[in-house]
């Protein structure tokens, strides 16, 4: 019989971060009624101390793990790293925005409100454990995405930025509800734990159930795929990234692939890990699919990459490059024992990629000029004679990206290399480090154009204060997951993932 | 086992010296104020690091083979990587190099007109200073992430020096450098990744032990299909670029000649050297058996690399062209004496290293003493410099025959061990050692064939007349290496006796897969030595 649950069931305090950031959302709506047209920043700084309070909520949780909402609802410490560098992302995107919208003309008290739905989606995205659940979460964090990169209209690259974001997005929300229902079929739950127990006796069974099963894996990768922008989803990516204003591109670049790749990592190594075809096999199913999208993830980004000219569709393009990497990571979790490590590195990937990337939109953003141009790669010449500091900065957000030592992208590399190769993927471990030797190449290429090409230099009008201080914050953080890697590695070392009996 | 401590060592100490010097500069000195400060904070930092790594040396003991002055910090312990530095008789002798060079680039650098035409001096000492930390590094580095992190470092600042300060070509050779020897790099980094999973720790030392002990083993069932050969060519390609072997050289001519003077001189004075030292350190050890199977195809590219790097260099109309592929034919020696996996042979390449640092190092910083005066390096803008300018020409003399083995100097003991040891090896031979001495015959041939052009014969051309005599910071300059020159050429013994340990360590480790043959060594360095001492 069913049972009306009390306030005490749903185990309430493990939701809290997640839970106050969606309140505090709420709350500033109505507060946002009450400031003045000409004062929003008013707004964003309310929203920033929401931030704040859902970021030490998190902290004080942090150890804390067990389920909450009947089950639907893990929190865990892979929640709880994941909610860190949400958390950040937002706390990043508002800093970048303050001054922005002001000069853009696009300053609306709802930014901030969507900004903060669209996070606590994320957070709900990474502690999801039912399929219901992720599906709910990631339209949370869409649907204020949507919004958000149309801020711009009636600029009509904005408004084709939103309106294919929107149509694509929903489509792959589609498909999304299409595996995880075939999944249903197959398992008779949506519940993650559940559908795990209930792999083995379909693996017995064989049959049409594994059939259903496979179909819903897939299609719950090309949902999930993208959101994460990898190929062959990626191709709204860099018409989106282009057209959205740049703080909106920074967040959802980091934002959206760390929602996207919680879910991933969610349901295919709590519920799938021993789904297999074939009794007796040591690597999930779904490993050969996932590696071989990693691997034209890793190829066709980091080449594309290349032939960009704006710096905004470039930085599109090596986020299609970066998600690679994480795909190599998650792919390895496929394989028995080496879940809980390659996870591991896949969240260390995002908290380096989180800092590196939102600094290098800083310093895109702060070049560009008010319309939005003059966000070419070419706009960068001369800037370490005009801004020495943001050029300092700028090089070293690019050698993170390639990966080059004592910066967080290499640490963040050397995690997810040291997995694949654990896993046995060595062929993939060899195209990841070749293709980032291609991605040297256009990264390079800013840092040729800031210091050895001779020119004026952008005067970097939109460097202003706030959008100095998110850029001072990812530098610092790029270095100190570089030089100080443990600070990073041990917050994440207690992540477990897989089920104890999964690894066998 | 050598003992290991979390407490200060003076290996750290030297390592991070460069550190201060450069964050001195980068936090409290301004570009436009403080020049005159910049250049001296940077010469001074590089001349205490030098002074301090001589008492590395002095408180070096020969006589044990293993790491000293070692200090380990856990630095991700989860992850089985360590801050673990120290040195032994492989890597002191290039450190000393290194803090040896350093200061004599700084010091160069002082009146060349590059840098007051394109400015940035602030930047130009920090990445000198930077890059003299990561040399230091790789060479300190027992952690093999450690190691991995210094050895990428070392491509940005030199990236930067070349591209910022560099002629004409520049940005071209700028990035053909660092995609190049990034690209190489890169394997290394899965080579390194995979030893350590199998080792459960990135420990040099440790993972050298248990091979040893026979705990770890890479399997090694064939010369092409072996996961061993596969670790072997991971590491080794990275080296061989950076050597540059041939034919893997083609970024080494573009970077030397487009690079600064300082630049040149610190990439073929330490840069090159880090590749040769890595094979020595980690290829030889950890891959005793691939290094053996593999050592006759890689002898017969280094003698490849010898002939045609001396053929190429005859060639060249650019004095510092004939330099730059001069240092491809030397290093090709070093690495056939590495190869021929026996005492002389690595010591012969060792010492090798430091002479060509030395030599090739000095014809750069003459090359880029030229280039002030006249404003170009084609050979044929030059003849009679000698009269022009006769202390310049006498110099210029003695670091010629250096650079092509004279006895007496430097060259003749590195490149006669070298041989000595490849004719003995079981593993080369004396055919090895045949062409390899063509190498010797051609290098005195380009060699005179340039200082002939460039020194003798008629002071014909008017812009030669009135060249400016020597200023006493390029004679501090010169003077030092002069002195190293002939200090290594009549006294080799404390070169030989600080490595001898350390070196006959690592044979010994590689010995158990050289199949003993009949001819082995003819003569011991230690005779080798009296012989030489005799002259």
């Amino acid at each position: 019989m069913f049972q009306v649950p009390t306030i005490a069931d749903l185990n309430l305090g493990l939701t809290l971060p997640a839970l106050s950031l969606a309140l505090g959302a709420c709350v500033l709506l109505l507060l946002d009624l009450f400031v003045p047209r000409e004062r929003k920043e008013i707004t964003a700084w309310l929203a920033m101390a929401g931030i704040a309070v859902s970021f030490v909520l998190n902290l004080a949780g942090f150890n804390e793990s067990g389920t909450a909402f009947l089950g639907t609802f893990a929190a865990d410490q892979f929640t709880g790293f994941l909610n860190i560098v949400i958390l950040i992302t937002a706390f990043l995107g508002v800093l970048l925005s303050l001054d922005y919208l002001k000069r853009a003309k696009i300053e609306r008290g709802e930014y901030y409100v969507l900004l903060l739905l669209s996070a606590a989606g994320m957070m709900f995205m990474s502690s999801a454990n039912d399929l219901i659940v992720v599906f709910i979460a990631l339209e949370l964090l869409s649907i204020p995405l949507y919004i958000m990169a149309t801020f711009r209209a009636p600029d009509l690259k904005s408004e084709e930025s939103g309106m294919k974001y929107f149509i694509l997005g929903a489509f792959a929300g589609a498909f999304f509800v299409y595996g995880a229902a075939l999944v249903y079929g197959a398992t008779g739950t949506t519940n993650l734990p559940e559908i795990f127990a209930a792999v083995n006796g379909i693996i017995a069974a064989g049959g049409s159930q594994m059939f259903l099963l496979l179909m819903g894996t897939g299609l719950i990768l090309v949902g999930l795929g993208f959101k994460v922008a990898v190929v062959p989803f990626h191709m709204w990516t860099p018409d989106v990234y282009e057209g959205a204003p740049t703080p909106v591109t920074a967040f959802m670049s980091v934002g959206a692939k760390a929602g996207g790749f919680a879910g991933l990592l969610r349901i295919m190594v709590v519920a799938l890990p021993v789904f297999v075809l074939k009794d007796g096999q040591t690597a999930a199913a779904w490993q050969q699919t996932f590696w071989l999208v990693a691997a034209a993830t890793l190829i066709l980004g980091n080449i594309v990459a290349i032939a960009q000219t704006n710096v905004k569709r470039m930085l599109a393009y090596s986020s299609i490059a970066h998600a690679g990497y994480i795909m190599m990571a998650v792919a390895a979790a496929g394989t028995a024992g080496v879940a809980n490590e390659a996870t591991r590195a896949a969240l260390l990937y995002l908290m380096a990629y989180m800092f590196t990337n939102l600094g290098a939109f800083g310093i895109a953003l702060a070049i560009e000029k008010d319309d939005g141009s003059d966000t070419g790669v070419d706009n960068f010449i001369g800037l370490a004679k005009s801004k020495p500091a943001l050029a300092a900065m700028m090089t070293v957000f690019m050698l993170s990206l390639t990966g080059i030592p004592l910066t967080g992208g290499f640490v963040g590399k050397w995690f997810v290399f040291k997995s694949a190769l654990d896993a046995g993927l060595v062929p993939l471990a060899i195209i990841g480090v070749l293709t980032s030797v291609i991605s040297a190449f256009y990264y390079v290429r800013i840092i040729v154009n800031m210091y050895l090409k001779d020119g004026e230099g952008d005067p970097a009008a939109g460097a202003t204060r706030y959008v100095n201080w998110a850029i001072y914050v990812a530098f610092a953080g790029t270095l100190l997951m570089g030089i100080f890697p443990w600070i990073a590695t041990n917050l994440s070392d207690t992540v477990v993932l897989a089920v104890e009996m999964f690894v066998r | 086992m050598p003992e290991v401590s979390s407490a200060l060592s003076l290996s750290t100490v030297v390592l991070f010296i460069p550190i201060v010097g450069f964050l001195a500069i980068l936090v409290f000195l301004r570009e436009e104020q403080h020049t005159e400060q910049i250049k001296w904070t940077a010469l001074g930092t590089s001349l205490v690091a030098f002074v301090v790594s001589l008492l590395l040396w002095i408180g070096y003991d020969a006589s044990v083979p293993g790491l000293q002055m070692v200090q380990r910090n856990d630095w991700l312990p989860s992850a089985g990587i360590s801050f673990y530095v120290g040195v032994d008789g492989l890597s002191l002798l290039l450190i000393i190099l290194t803090t040896f060079i350093m200061p004599l680039a700084i010091l160069s650098s002082f009146r060349v007109h590059v840098l007051e035409e394109r400015g940035r001096q602030k930047l130009y000492y920090a990445f000198m200073l930077l890059l003299e930390f990561a040399m230091l590094g790789v060479f300190m580095a027992q952690d093999l992430f450690l190691f991995y992190v210094f050895w990428e470092i070392t491509l940005v600042p030199m990236y930067f020096l070349i591209g910022i300060w560099g002629a004409e070509q520049r940005m071209y050779a700028a990035v053909k450098f660092f995609l190049y020897t990034m690209a190489g790099s890169i394997l290394m980094l899965l080579a390194i990744l995979y030893v350590g999973i199998q080792a459960g720790t990135f420990s040099l030392p440790d993972i050298v032990a248990g091979i040893q002990s026979g705990a770890i083993a890479f399997p090694m069932d064939g010369v092409l299909s072996s996961t061993q050969s596969f670790l072997f060519l991971g590491f080794f390609i990275a080296f061989a670029i950076k050597v540059p072997l041939w034919p893997f050289h083609s970024w080494l001519p573009d970077a030397h000649v487009q690079a600064p003077t300082a630049g040149s001189v610190i990439l073929a004075g330490v840069l090159l050297k880090l590749g040769t030292y890595g094979i020595v350190r980690f290829c030889l050890p950890l891959f005793p058996e691939a290094s053996v199977a593999w050592a006759p195809y890689v002898a017969v590219l280094a003698i490849i690399g010898i002939i045609y790097g001396a053929w190429v260099s005859y060639a060249q109309k650019d004095v510092k062209k004939l330099v730059a592929y001069s240092s491809v034919s030397h290093l090709g020696f070093v690495v056939l004496g590495i190869f021929a996996l026996n005492a002389q042979g690595i010591q012969g390449g060792i010492l090798q290293m430091v002479n060509h640092g030395i030599s090739t190092g000095g014809l750069f910083l003459l090359v880029g003493m030229l280039y002030e005066r006249r404003h170009t390096k084609a050979m044929d803008a030059f003849g009679g410099i000698w009269k022009a300018m006769p202390l310049f020409g006498g110099l210029s003399l003695i670091v010629v025959l250096s650079s092509m083995g004279l006895p007496g100097l430097n060259g003749f003991v590195g490149e006669f061990v070298i041989l000595l040891g490849s004719f003995g090896s079981s593993v080369l031979g004396p055919l090895f050692t045949l062409f390899a001495t063509l190498g010797v015959i051609l290098a005195a041939v380009y060699m005179l064939y340039m200082f002939q052009k460039v020194f003798m014969g008629e002071l014909d051309k008017e812009e030669n007349k009135n060249l400016p005599q020597l200023h006493w910071q390029e004679l501090a300059v010169l003077i030092p290496i002069i002195i190293a020159i002939f200090w290594i050429g009549l006294q080799p013994r404390p070169f030989f006796d600080t490595m001898d340990a350390s070196v006959n360590q690592v044979v010994e480790q590689v010995h158990p897969y050289v199949v003993q043959a009949e001819n082995t060594a003819m003569l011991t360095v230690d005779e080798f030595v009296q012989t030489a001492a005799v002259r």
